[in-house]
């Protein structure tokens, strides 16, 4: 073991052994990339077929704390990226890993991301394959921020887009909604409130191909992560050009994570999610897409929402259990837990 | 949460709707001449149009929106005193998220912590307390806001700080009382006004006779409701149920929570801690008697106003500053006004640039319509 400290130390930002020990032995024995230059030189048969397409995407993490019920900063770099292929249906292969360092953060701690990561990129069936490590002085940074950039292969003839979706088509989710946004704020310990949820923090690259394959006219995809479920949708609607109508009986919540939102006055769908993704389909395929999901654990609890209508273009509106409406919106900046 | 479920049952709603509905045939109110029920709270205002209550009601009645959103209420003067607390160097201002985007002159809070103010939203004064601890070599300020019901946590984290020798701990207090505000609506000739919903959770703390005068004195039903909807359906059907009889009492529909005289613990703090200033500010309403709370001498050291000597503490008297321009915030916190009728609503006045702050609170009369579309139709977007 040459690498000594506890902690990380400027000294392994410097370019020179300690730094060179540091992603040797932390992130390149985990997560052991087909080479050691400077880039990943890659190649799959996928690529090969006339009409495939390569799918690129990149996405920063930070999250406090980094280590909570049901995941970490690591594990969450992983699903996040895989997830933003697996919408435009992509198949996930490989994902390039930075990480940003502050001084004085555990080396214990980095082991544990590395180990994390590397154990959802083997589930989500790709390959770290190149990274990047920072150190930067304490105090200008917040413990680790991660930046994980995919890259995945998009079967010809595929096009998933927004502008697909049509009046009458299905709205459905993989499972119960806020369980990630509910997990970090208890987690954080401000509200001294003890739950027992967990992240629902999930690669869904199985699942979307299992959906695809289950649906070829699949409309399109999003995953509900910040913002939440409102925003996803609100942005779908608003390309699409369709109005949206949920119905608030059937959305699927944990009664803890209505507490949670009930104590602070937040509203669970707004809540950030890892591992839930929306769908519209034709509604023939309904049956066959809830089926699809079903047969992976992380869409057992994939439930229809609501639907696409030609009323109110660009609008996402719900039907509350008394037959009134009301509009959801896009939220305009965090959400403020409220006074009283 | 199968606590708030039950009252959330549509079956229990239908038959209350139609409850009302018959009450007001037989009373005789309509779309032109309708019953003008107020519920107080802003908490209510947002139940009635996240469950569409104002539409799903009989045309016959007609709710008017209340001055019982804490940071609706506070003069843009306050929030800029806030700003001027929080760019001293020296100052931790802590403060509920709520009031965090609601604009001063210069810039709101979070304005102020973009521009390096060391802001932080807490959820409780206790938080705060800790951050004092943790911190011995700063300032910090909390930002004591809202009726009755924060005012008990606000006096314990004082006690607490008083206990503790907690030197570096003062609170910026615009602490005020909702019987007062309520006086002075009725008081004035161009309100109508047939009927309250009283705020359950305010009662929680005062009981229920602070609100005897409304009844004795002004011949008005009140009924103190709680927050879900067949609560305030129940609550509507009570006052509508006086109004038929011909009576005028105070009515306690949310009896699971409320005490007839109160929290005897809190109101004990509050006693300690608190007592009246001669006049508060508010916004749209003007300076209204013994509407706010100031600190005690005994704990003058956590009185942030004359530690710093701002607000009503300073030295040469506070500034009185008019609102924004256009913004018709009292108008619609006082009832005069609906949102949908004030010519900024929609136009010079979004959540994204609010004007006033009914806007972004999220108790403003202006944020429950802009949020559960009541008026969408109409505002340009």
């Amino acid at each position: 073991m040459a690498l000594r400290e506890d902690r990380v130390t400027m000294a392994h930002g410097g370019g020179g052994k300690a730094m060179r020990d540091l992603i040797a032995e932390v992130f390149a024995a985990v997560f052991q990339p087909p080479g050691m230059e400077d880039q990943a030189r890659l190649m799959t048969e996928a690529l090969q077929v006339p009409g495939a397409r390569l799918a690129l995407t990149t996405d920063s993490f930070v999250v406090a704390p980094m280590e909570f019920p049901g995941g970490d900063i690591g594990k969450i770099a992983v699903c996040g990226t895989v997830n933003d292929l697996a919408v435009g249906g992509a198949r996930p292969l490989w994902l390039a890993a930075a990480f940003i360092i502050e001084e004085g953060t555990e080396i214990a701690l980095l082991r544990r991301i590395a180990a994390s990561m590397q154990r959802e990129a083997e589930a989500a069936g790709v390959r770290i394959v190149t990274g990047d490590t920072k150190v930067v002085e304490r105090g200008k940074g917040d413990g680790v921020f991660v930046t994980t950039t995919g890259v995945g292969v998009i079967a010809p003839g595929l096009d998933l887009r927004a502008e697909a979706i049509r009046p009458g088509d299905v709205a459905i989710v993989n499972g119960v909604l806020g369980d990630h946004g509910a997990t970090i704020l208890a987690a954080r310990g401000d509200m001294a409130l003890s739950t027992a949820i967990e992240s629902d923090c999930a690669a869904l690259g199985h699942l979307m191909q299992g959906v695809l394959a289950a649906c070829p006219d699949l409309r399109a995809a999003r995953d509900a992560t910040r913002g939440g479920l409102a925003s996803a949708l609100n942005e779908l609607a608003a390309a699409a050009g369709v109005g949206v109508v949920l119905e608030e009986d059937v959305l699927p919540l944990r009664a803890e994570v209505r507490g949670v939102c009930e104590i602070l006055g937040l509203d669970p769908l707004y809540l950030a999610n890892e591992g839930r993704l929306v769908v519209f389909v034709p509604e023939a395929a309904a049956e066959a897409v809830l089926a699809a999901m079903r047969a992976h654990p992380e869409g057992a609890g994939a439930c229809v929402i609501g639907r696409a209508v030609a009323d109110h273009p660009g609008m996402v509106v719900m039907r509350t259990p008394f037959g009134g409406t009301r509009i959801v919106d896009m939220l305009v900046g965090e959400q403020l837990p409220r006074i009283c | 949460m199968k606590y708030a479920s039950e009252f959330r049952d549509p079956k229990a709603a239908r038959a209350l709707l139609a409850e009302i509905a018959a009450t007001c045939d037989r009373i005789g109110a309509t779309r032109d001449k309708p019953v003008h029920i107020m519920e107080i709270c802003g908490g209510h205002t947002h139940a009635i149009f996240r469950y569409g209550l104002d539409r799903l009601t009989h045309p016959g009645i007609e709710f008017i929106h209340g001055p019982g959103c804490p940071v609706c209420v506070l003069p843009m003067a306050r929030v800029d005193e806030c700003v001027e607390l929080a760019e001293r160097p020296e100052v931790i201002f802590c403060t509920f998220g709520d009031a965090m985007r609601v604009p001063g002159h210069r810039k709101s809070l979070l304005q102020a912590k973009a521009a390096g103010a060391d802001i932080r939203m807490v959820y409780s004064p206790l938080d705060a307390l800790e951050i004092a601890r943790r911190n011995p070599a700063r300032e910090v300020v909390f930002f004591g806001l809202g009726f009755e019901t924060t005012t008990p946590s606000t006096a314990l984290s004082i006690q607490a700080a008083a206990r503790e020798g907690l030197g570096n701990f003062s609170v910026f207090c615009n602490h005020i009382t909702v019987p007062e505000p309520i006086k002075a609506l009725l008081d004035d000739p161009d309100m109508v006004l047939d009927g309250f919903v009283g705020p359950g959770h305010v009662s929680m703390v005062i009981g229920t006779h602070p609100y005897d005068f409304i009844a004795r004195d002004y011949g008005k039903p009140i009924v103190v409701a709680g927050f879900e909807p067949t609560d305030l359906l129940q609550s509507v059907l009570m006052v509508l149920r006086q109004i038929e009889a011909g009576r005028a009492e105070v009515e306690n529909q949310y009896a699971r929570v409320v005490p007839e005289h109160g929290n005897p613990v809190s109101l004990a703090a509050i006693a300690d801690v608190y007592e009246r200033r001669p006049s508060f500010e508010w916004r749209g309403l003007g300076e209204i008697d013994a509407s706010g709370l100031r600190i005690r001498d005994a704990y003058r050291a956590f009185d942030a106003e004359a530690k710093f000597g701002i607000g009503y503490g300073a030295a040469q008297g506070r500034t009185v500053v008019p609102e924004a321009e256009g913004c018709a915030c009292g108008a619609v916190m006082t009832g005069r006004m609906k949102p949908t009728a004030c010519p900024q609503f929609g136009k010079g006045c979004t959540p994204d640039m609010p004007l006033g702050a009914l806007m972004v609170s999220s108790e403003g009369a202006c944020a429950a319509y802009w949020q559960y579309g009541g008026a969408r139709g109409v505002a340009a977007r």
